[in-house]
């Protein structure tokens, strides 16, 4: 059986899948129709992807009025980074990504 | 984009009641959420106040629904930072739904105010606060980074 890490890795090992996540770090809660422009893809490969994105925990929806809202989610990769950078080196990696985006002009790479 | 919005969707192996009174406690949030408490009587319509550990007040507002165990949704304005208490008050929801052996805990941090400069605020001190109650209720010990209150860092 595929566990949640499994499907959170396979959720971010698709392109399509990482630029639909920066979208909504960049803007959160968006409807599936902003979502979809600039793909260059049809609206059901977009819901495709978003339903993969869901199941893995990265992407909430929410209802709000009459339409429904995409969120990213930011728990399943906290998980990861608590899985792997120890409490005491969590600030120095913060301050070294900090770093990095700096120098490459506001980008997280 | 209309309004803004944080969400924070999380699995926690404890009962409803349990990760209830971590929610809403002195005892279990001094722990986890860098040192602050709560003040209300936790009935609709009551005053709520998010304190720090000097004393002085972070955030206030009120209950507006509670079904303890289930739901909590509080009105919320931050009093310390003047930047961010000019904005419009946010709301904040709690619904916990058990799953399992686990509670399912969603997190709404959300305002009408678009590009609120709470919502980004809070959205940066959240997920190390939520991630240290998980760690707390499954292992004993909540996460080093949220034991101590830092005004720019994992507090809201």
């Amino acid at each position: 059986m595929e566990g949640d890490d499994d499907k959170v890795f396979r959720a971010l090992a698709d392109p399509v899948r990482r630029r639909l996540l920066d979208r909504l770090h960049a803007e959160n809660g968006q409807a599936l129709v902003g979502l979809c422009e600039g793909m260059g893809m049809s609206r059901q490969a977009v819901t495709k992807h978003l339903k993969v994105l869901e199941e893995a925990g990265l992407v909430v929806a929410l209802r709000r009025g009459r339409e429904k809202l995409h969120h990213l989610n930011p728990a399943p990769i906290q998980e990861i980074a608590d899985r792997w950078i120890g409490k005491f080196e969590r600030v120095r990696v913060r301050a070294l990504a900090d770093l990095k985006a700096e120098l490459e002009g506001g980008s997280d790479g | 984009m209309a309004e803004s919005r944080f969400v924070y969707v999380t699995y926690i192996r404890a009962t409803p009641e349990r990760l209830w009174e971590a929610l809403t406690s002195s005892e279990f949030t001094r722990k986890y959420w860098g040192e602050t408490w709560q003040v209300s009587d936790w009935k609709v319509g009551s005053p709520w106040k998010l304190m720090m550990p000097d004393g002085n007040v972070a955030d206030a507002g009120e209950i507006v629904e509670i079904e303890p165990g289930r739901k909590l949704v509080l009105a919320w304005t931050n009093e310390y930072r003047p930047d961010l208490k000019e904005d419009a008050p946010s709301r904040l929801t709690y619904e916990l739904q058990p799953i399992g052996d686990s509670v399912k805990l969603t997190v709404i941090h959300e305002s009408d105010t678009p590009l609120s400069r709470l919502i980004q605020a809070v959205a940066l001190g959240w997920p190390a606060i939520l991630s240290s109650l998980k760690t707390m209720l499954e292992t004993g010990q909540p996460l080093e980074i949220t034991r101590s209150w830092q005004q720019q860092g994992p507090s809201n």
